[in-house]
């Protein structure tokens, strides 16, 4: 174990299974220097610019010219370093990439992961802001993973490197600082597995991403108050952790699904439906105003899910 | 320097490299607003060292003679637009500096009323259009603004602003030959500053002569000296009248340069200081128009009214940016849908 961020560690999972397969590469704009964020910091120094790819500004022929590549055996890791401007090669991945597998009867794959990073930060306004993740859930062929910790941003890059279908990977920017203990060597943390962040009785609150911080802060309150809120980590979205879910949420009796993307339309209502056609039990969704996000931080804040709201909600829920 | 391209005989044809020849009250209005421009960012770079603006902030120090040369070539009814680095378009125009200053501290007195920031602001009364965060957005966007005007049968020319980066984005090459397919009345200008973040033109592009990427579907071009406002209004009274004579659109290349960094949190790791200094000291639009201006017998006592004008202009904005009320958390259901 060791103490590293959110951001080194996928540099460290990206450098690791470079090393570990040859047909592992990168491609993306400014990757040469290091990224945007810092996330390729020294790659291109380690393996050179034929596997830490500097691309133009051309995202559709960016991710097309992956897909390609893709089908052919080698394994690109896209950075489109904001899922705002992955918007520019949607087709390539939501016509493509995600259907080539099924559409050709199962001759190709597609093993790309497509690095999308999600969320506010500090005032980037409405083209550099979003939580786009449940477009990506709605797909069939997709796989879509959002990590919340520095150890899930290793283990799970990992995971979706070496996964054989297309992998929409979502960090969240506001967490590139955020620090944790990571294990070190060959951590791989698989798809589908939910990551209980606290035990509780009374309710259970499933989030991922960013939100999971907030969410856990909030069950700190409540806990003060004395109600035990069990918080789950998503961790993906598809493939989704059912029988966690449904598990806890049949011990709980209580729902709630908290996300920062807009709340109409978002993941949160497809979890709250599955839970509740199976269960009937009481659900709930917290999720952002349908509207853009502002610039100006009293309106950027307005959209923000904050702890606050989600303690109010859980209290709320219970009846007190 | 300028060099056209007459794209219809498919072959380069020089021009006559000869600058407008702005005559005394334009060289001293174009010197007016490069230096508003330039006063304006420095001011902006200030503030926002100071916390008072936040979020992505691109300054166009260096580029001031591109939009202010191209302004001058234009008439009342033309359309602006371009892209996140849009503080001196929107000046240029003549829109308030007050209120743009505004925005980027994020205050209800703001052209976004707050909502936008720095990226984002538009003015219906001055023709600009935004204002556009994602790279290459605009141009498809000034594409359909001449598409409008050649619909409506007027002679307004849309001047659609992009990049060097930009330029590699597919929907501008899918414009480039609609508007060549449809004559649109449409002046792409493509501010080549030699970098798009960190990466150099030669890094990112295959086509070492961007005047010419419209060349196969035979758009007409001048390569420009975007340093030299005289210069710029030269092609820019070319290319306005070639569209406005209906002959479809005209690209220009300016060859500019940024000083500053591509935002405010740009390590600049990618040239050197040198690169930076040479320009600057040898090629500095507003130096150059400031010594033009001494031949035509303009006295210090002249530049001095201008730059303690432009001063308080810059002074009174930054007041006022900072005095705005910050908008109501109410905003934030206002102009989504009619329906909310
Ligand atoms: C579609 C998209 N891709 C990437 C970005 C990130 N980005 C913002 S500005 C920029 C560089 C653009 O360079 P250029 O077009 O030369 O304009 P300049 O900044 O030099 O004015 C990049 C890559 C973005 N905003 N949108
Ligand atoms: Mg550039």
């Amino acid at each position: 174990m060791s103490i590293i961020s959110y951001m080194e560690a996928a540099r460290q999972a990206l450098a690791e299974e470079m090393r570990r397969d040859k047909l592992v590469w990168a491609v993306g704009e400014d990757l040469g220097r290091g990224g945007v964020f810092g996330q390729y910091r020294g790659l291109v120094e380690e393996f050179g610019p034929e596997r830490i790819s500097d691309a133009p500004i051309s995202e559709a022929a960016i991710l097309g010219a992956s897909v390609g590549a893709a089908m052919m055996g080698t394994r690109p890791v896209v950075e489109m370093r904001f899922s705002d401007f992955a918007l520019c090669a949607v087709d390539e991945l939501v016509n493509q990439a995600a259907k080539a597998r099924f559409m050709f009867g199962g001759q190709t794959r597609v093993p790309l992961v497509v690095r999308e990073p999600i969320g506010m930060w500090r005032s980037s306004a409405a083209q550099h802001s979003q939580s786009l993740e449940s477009w990506y859930a709605h797909i069939p062929g997709l796989v879509v993973a959002c990590p919340s910790t520095p150890a899930d941003n290793k283990g799970m890059l990992k995971a979706a490197i070496r996964c054989d279908d297309p992998v929409v990977y979502m960090e969240h920017k506001n967490l590139w600082p955020l620090e944790g203990e990571v294990p070190e060597g060959d951590h791989v943390v698989p798809f589908g597995v939910a990551r209980t962040v606290r035990p509780g009785k009374d309710i259970t609150i499933v989030s991922w991403s960013a939100q999971v911080h907030v969410c856990a802060r909030a069950a700190d309150v409540l806990a003060g108050q004395g109600i035990e809120a069990e918080l789950i980590d998503l961790r993906t979205l598809w493939p989704w952790d059912q029988q966690a879910v449904l598990e806890s949420a049949a011990r709980t009796g209580r729902l709630l699904v908290a996300h920062e993307a807009v709340q109409v339309g978002g993941f949160g209502a497809e979890i709250a439906a599955f839970v509740a056609e199976r269960l009937g039990i009481k659900v709930r969704r917290l999720g952002a105003p349908r509207a853009p996000i502002g610039y100006a931080p009293p309106v950027e804040d307005a959209v923000r899910i904050s702890e606050t709201m989600t303690v109010a909600a859980v209290r709320d829920m219970l009846g007190k | 320097m300028a060099q056209a391209a007459d794209g219809r005989k498919g072959r380069k044809a020089r021009l006559v490299n000869e600058p407008a020849g702005l005559d005394r009250d334009t060289l001293l209005r174009a010197y007016r607003d490069m230096l508003l421009i330039r006063r304006f960012e420095e001011k902006a770079g200030q503030l926002y060292g100071m916390g008072l603006i936040g979020g992505f902030c691109h300054l166009y120090i260096g580029q001031e003679a591109v939009v202010v040369g191209l302004q001058l070539a234009l008439k009342q009814g033309d359309e602006v637009i371009t892209s996140y680095r849009d503080h001196g378009h929107m000046l240029a125009t003549g829109m308030e500096a007050r209120g743009v200053m505004a925005e980027l501290t994020g205050r209800s007195g703001g052209y976004s009323r707050g909502k936008g920031g720095s990226m984002h602001m538009f003015s219906r009364e001055k023709n600009f259009f935004g204002g556009h965060g994602i790279v290459g957005a605009q141009v498809s966007l000034g594409t359909g603004l001449a598409f409008s005007n050649a619909y409506r049968g007027n002679d307004n020319v849309s001047v659609t602003y992009f990049g060097d980066g930009a330029s590699n984005q597919g929907q501008v090459f899918e414009s480039f030959n609609l508007a060549a397919l449809l004559k649109l009345p449409v002046i792409f200008v493509i501010e080549n500053n030699k970098y798009g973040m960190g990466t150099s033109v030669e890094r990112a592009t295959a086509s070492h002569d961007l005047s010419q990427n419209g060349a196969p579907w035979g758009i007409a071009s001048l390569q420009v000296d975007g340093m030299d406002v005289d210069a710029v209004k030269h092609a820019a009274d070319i290319a306005t009248a070639h569209c406005r004579a209906g002959k479809g659109p005209f690209l220009l290349e300016m060859k500019t340069y940024r000083y500053r960094g591509h935002s405010m949190s740009d390590p600049g790791r990618y040239r050197s200081r040198e690169e930076i200094q040479k320009m600057r000291s040898e090629r500095d639009c507003i130096e150059a128009a400031r010594h033009k201006l001494a031949a035509f017998d303009v006295d210090e006592a002249e530049i001095k009214r201008i730059d303690d004008e432009v001063k308080a202009i810059v002074q009174d904005a930054a007041d006022f940016a900072q005095t705005s009320p910050e908008p109501d958390p109410s905003e934030l259901w206002t102009d989504i849908l009619k329906e909310g």
